[in-house]
């Protein structure tokens, strides 16, 4: 910049920067993927609150005055209330125990702890059926003894349970062991409790990954449909889940009524998606590298 | 580095000291084989009840195996789909900055978030026949909605983010330093990305080509509703389960289960062996 092109006797060709493409290049690989997203997120997601709004926003609020509706949202929460502490719990202590000790079948471990990931949610429900269900192995033994499981609360939250089982186990896991357990055994040293380090030491650690984790699990189990689907015997009023909801209005051409809830579970997820950005900023901010990598890791995996 | 290194070794020959190994691990086991391993292996033993034969006659009727082709077909394409728009994807977001950058890649991730029935009557209503999108390509003898490719369409949007989650964090780490010596020695931007940047990538896209393949398979949600279901001809095997179980035929959509079921282990082990071969590949760093 110092040096004035006058200085130079024959004007030198600019070079294009050796790693980048053309403007051409550049803009039409944007445009290839704003609109491919446009058309396959962007579009859907604005089509469920116009249709949801279409029938003006009376139509809309009067979807949720039925008791019907008001019974599945209940529902949905309820279930979640119970699956997502459940799912926390366990999550914890799988993290504990991989990220904190060195044992055998360790690898092992963690690939069965992401096994519901890979099973069909129909699969999901499909396996509760074959051992509570009225033919399955416990149903006889449960039905003499008046204790409902499918077609019920607890079949329900079981399905949703085995579908949302992996999310904070594995956003914990990559994190504890990226911290290590030198902060834990300075506790230790300094005459800790075992109760007194986790709530003290490893817990201020690992709140965000936690909530990271407790966020997507969440999400998954309010809006879980196929598992669901399987077990929850669709009685209105009882056991439908919001999810449910919007496919009974929708079959029965209820079109306004079934995206109102369905633009209330749109807002769920968007709102899951802010507080996860939000939370995957927080940490990178936190400057702990460490963090950072166990992010880098739940994107990759 | 040396720090890291002597504490990683004085992890592996030191006893812990920290307390509760027992009871995490226990619990651990205990709610892993109650949830997940023992139902799991209820679809094992329903099968073992019913013969050889009456399994093999089971899952190769006709309409079980167009169900079959059907989802795996349909996967395959999606996934196909999402591999290249995917790295592209990636690339956009890495490699460029326009305004609303930020906001798109926070809404990468909206499959994950969008439980699977909102997505399904949202792409049946844009892609039926009057819809915004359908009633453009209807006049032109696109038929989306109601058809396999309502399926494909489904299984898509379903798939998204794997590949550019997958893609993004590898493409964030390159060297461009490669690019500039590729570029010195006078290699084009074409054959650069060719010969460079996508041998060093191509194992995360792999991977997210199977993640997104193995999610297609067993979706449900958000395909039923565009699908139209038509045995043999846009009917999905998950399905096919749900209407045998509905007539009672557990045996039937037991065995059904069972393919899906060794078909995901078989992916999962696939990915598996794809993750451990993108980490050496990238140098040995998780």
């Amino acid at each position: 910049m110092s040096t004035t092109p006058l200085s130079i006797p024959y004007v030198v060709p600019v070079r294009r920067r050796a790693t980048g493409e053309s403007a051409l290049v550049k803009w039409t690989l944007i445009a290839g993927a704003l609109g491919f997203l446009a058309l396959f997120l962007f579009v859907p997601l604005a089509a469920v609150f116009y249709e949801a709004f279409k029938k003006g926003v009376d139509a809309y609020f009067a979807a949720f005055a039925e008791p019907d509706a008001f019974a599945s949202i209940r529902l949905t929460l309820l279930v979640a209330a119970i699956a997502v502490p459940a799912n926390l719990v366990f999550g914890v202590a799988a993290a504990w125990a991989i990220a904190k000790f060195e044992f055998r079948g360790k690898n092992l471990l963690i690939t069965l702890i992401d096994l519901p990931f890979s099973v069909s949610p129909v699969i999901s429900g499909l396996i509760y059926v074959l051992i509570f269900g009225a033919q399955g192995w416990l149903g006889p033994w449960l039905a003499e003894h008046d204790v409902k499981i499918i077609f019920a609360l607890p079949g329900i939250v079981l399905a949703t349970v085995f579908v949302t089982f992996p999310f904070v186990a594995r956003e914990l896991i990559p994190l504890m062991q990226a911290q290590g357990t030198e902060e834990e055994e300075a506790a230790v040293v300094l005459g800790a409790s075992g109760w007194q380090i986790f709530w003290r030491v490893t817990l201020p650690n690992i709140k965000w990954g936690l909530l990271y984790g407790v966020i997507l699990c969440n999400a998954r189990a309010m809006g879980e449909f196929g598992a669901v689907s399987v077990v929850s015997g669709h009685i209105r009023g009882e056991t439908n889940t919001m999810p449910l909801h919007v496919e009974i209005l929708y079959n029965e051409y209820q079109f306004a009524a079934a995206f109102a809830v369905a633009s209330l579970l749109a807002v769920l997820a968007l709102v899951t998606l802010a507080l996860k950005t939000f939370i995957e900023r927080r940490t990178r901010e936190d400057a702990a590298p460490v963090n950072e990598g166990a992010m880098h890791e739940h994107r990759s995996t | 580095m040396s720090v890291e290194a002597a504490r990683g070794l004085s992890l592996r020959t030191r006893h812990s000291v920290l307390p509760g190994f027992n009871l995490a691990l226990g619990f651990t086991l205990l709610y892993l084989s109650l949830v997940v391993l023992i139902p799991l292996s209820a679809a094992f033993f329903k099968t073992a009840t019913l013969s050889w034969d009456a399994f093999v006659a089971a899952v190769t009727a006709p309409r079980v195996i167009a169900s079959f082709r059907l989802s795996f077909g349909a996967a395959l394409v999606a996934a196909a789909v999402n591999a290249f728009f995917g790295l592209m994807i990636a690339w956009v977001l890495v490699r460029y900055s326009f305004p609303g950058k930020k906001l798109i890649d926070a809404l990468v991730d909206l499959p994950f978030a969008l439980p699977t029935a909102v997505a399904g009557i949202a792409l049946t209503a844009i892609y039926s026949a009057k819809g915004w999108l359908g009633q453009l390509l209807e006049p032109n003898g696109i038929k989306v909605a109601f058809t396999p490719l309502g399926v494909v369409v489904a299984l898509v949007f379903v798939g998204l983010p794997f590949v550019v989650r997958t893609v993004q964090p590898v493409l964030e780490d390159f060297e461009r330093e490669l690019e500039e010596a590729a570029s010195s020695l006078g290699a084009t931007r074409l054959q650069t990305f060719h010969r460079v940047i996508l041998p060093t990538i191509l194992p995360a896209l792999v991977t997210g080509f199977a993640l997104a393949f193995a999610r297609a398979v067993g979706e449900y949600g958000s395909v039923i509703f565009i699908a139209g279901n038509m045995p043999m001809i846009s009917e999905i095997a998950p399905l096919l389960i749900m209407t045998k179980l509905e007539q009672y035929d557990y045996a039937g959509a037991t065995a059904i289960a069972v393919v899906m079921l060794v078909a995901s282990f078989l992916l999962l082990l696939a990915i598996n062996l794809l993750q451990w071969w993108a980490q050496r590949r990238s140098g040995g760093k998780s």
